[in-house]
């Protein structure tokens, strides 16, 4: 008996059907489709998250030691013993490298010889995004500038798009340097680029960035587009400078600086 | 055929030795891998159930992991609810290692067997260990 046209595609038809509810039926992947991703209950949200650093209170090394001591030992930052291979993720620098262009030989001797608490200022507008090959390196919704390390090949080209030397590249196996490795977070391994992530994973669970928690007031944090938040009362309340915003990348950290002595002449 | 005899020597020369790791290998029987379950953790817990399933653990876990890091990094969402409606909390260091804590019992035996070498331990910190 031969088949005629019509019936051929009529079969062919079904077959086809056939073929794709089978596969669709028998996929390994079914189980993986029937669960779900949820945001963990006590996270806190924000558009953009941002930093006020009050330099006024910091005052003694010791200020600047626990603050930079609470981040790197929570997020196991290694303490490479030398300036080249060094990785940093919060760190202090002094007036004329924290805002060059803006120093003057005039200037109060204080303020010359002060140091600043520097970091990644999570920018509205990120170079170092923006030049990611692998987009390891990514904007979140709440502002925060990430990375995902799985996907880093250690290009390097974040690290000379980025205005503040923010970034530190492993040039070595951290590992070894790691003095007490905290279990609940991963280390870096040899050839990634690392940086500051204002702790979204204690954001997660409703902390406020480690930094922040052993600044004692130094550091103010929260969501700038929030009227009501402590970064935006901080803001109107006080006059701030931000790192080279000259450049346009929109820093989300801001510093209050000290007036020492206040106005004399007055 | 010229140098017939040669050519044939060769071929057989070539065979042999392309063929070695396969009569090499004839007769003996590696013993099949069986990851260790008898943590501390899982002595522990009422029901001894994983994730998911245990046949989709086996055969999915890669991917799982995979969708779990994408998740967690890349969209900020650190909850798994999984087909049965029970929520856990997406770390491989934290959640899965804190019950398989015999990295070397379970995680290595098949990795070894099928001679795959995931590169998890280059950053996460694998649990602490009694060598046995």
């Amino acid at each position: 008996m031969s088949i005629d046209r019509r019936d051929f595609l009529k079969l062919a038809g079904l077959s086809t059907v056939g073929i794709g509810a089978g596969w669709v039926l028998s996929r390994p992947g079914d189980l993986l489709e029937a669960s779900q991703f949820l945001q963990t209950k006590g996270l806190l949200h924000a558009k953009q998250w941002a930093m006020v650093v009050d330099i006024r209170k910091f005052k003694t090394a010791e200020d600047y030691k626990k603050v930079i001591d609470a981040c790197h030992r929570i997020h196991n930052v290694p303490d490479m013993g030398n300036p080249k291979d060094e990785v940093k993720w919060i760190w202090s620098d002094s007036f004329e490298h924290a805002f060059p262009g803006q120093e003057s030989e005039y200037m109060p001797e204080e303020m010359k010889h002060k140091q600043f608490v520097l970091l990644c200022n999570h920018c509205e507008n990120p170079p170092c995004v923006r030049v990611c090959p692998t987009k390891a390196t990514f904007k979140r919704k709440d502002g925060i500038t990430m990375q995902d390390l799985h996907r880093c090949i250690g290009c390097r080209y974040c690290m000379a798009a980025c205005p503040f030397g923010a970034r530190s590249f492993n040039y070595r196996d951290p590992r070894p340097f790691v003095k007490e490795p905290n279990a609940e977070y991963p280390t870096r391994m040899i050839g990634v680029v690392e940086k500051c992530t204002f702790c979204e994973e204690r954001l997660a669970k409703g902390l406020m960035p480690a930094c922040v928690e052993a600044s004692n007031g130094a550091l103010i944090f929260g969501d700038i587009t929030d009227l009501d938040s402590e970064v935006r009362k901080a803001l109107a309340n006080n006059y701030t400078i931000r790192r080279k915003s000259e450049l346009g990348t929109r820093p989300s950290v801001y510093y209050i600086l000290d007036i020492p002595g206040g106005d004399r002449n007055a | 055929m010229y140098n017939g005899g040669k050519i044939l020597i060769g071929i057989i020369v070539f065979l042999l030795f392309a063929a070695f790791p396969f009569y090499n290998n004839i007769g003996k029987v590696s013993a099949k891998p069986e990851p260790k379950l008898d943590t501390p953790v899982i002595q522990q817990l009422a029901e001894k159930k994983c994730v998911e399933p245990k046949e989709f653990m086996k055969a999915e876990h890669m991917q799982m992991l995979n969708d779990w890091r994408d998740a967690a990094i890349r969209e900020g969402k650190r909850i798994y609810v999984n087909s049965e409606g029970k929520i856990f909390n997406i770390s491989l260091q934290n959640t899965c290692m804190n019950c398989h804590s015999n990295k070397k019992e379970f995680c290595d035996k098949c990795h070894a067997y099928a001679a795959v070498k995931p590169y998890c331990w280059t950053c996460h910190i694998e649990p602490k260990e009694k060598r046995s």
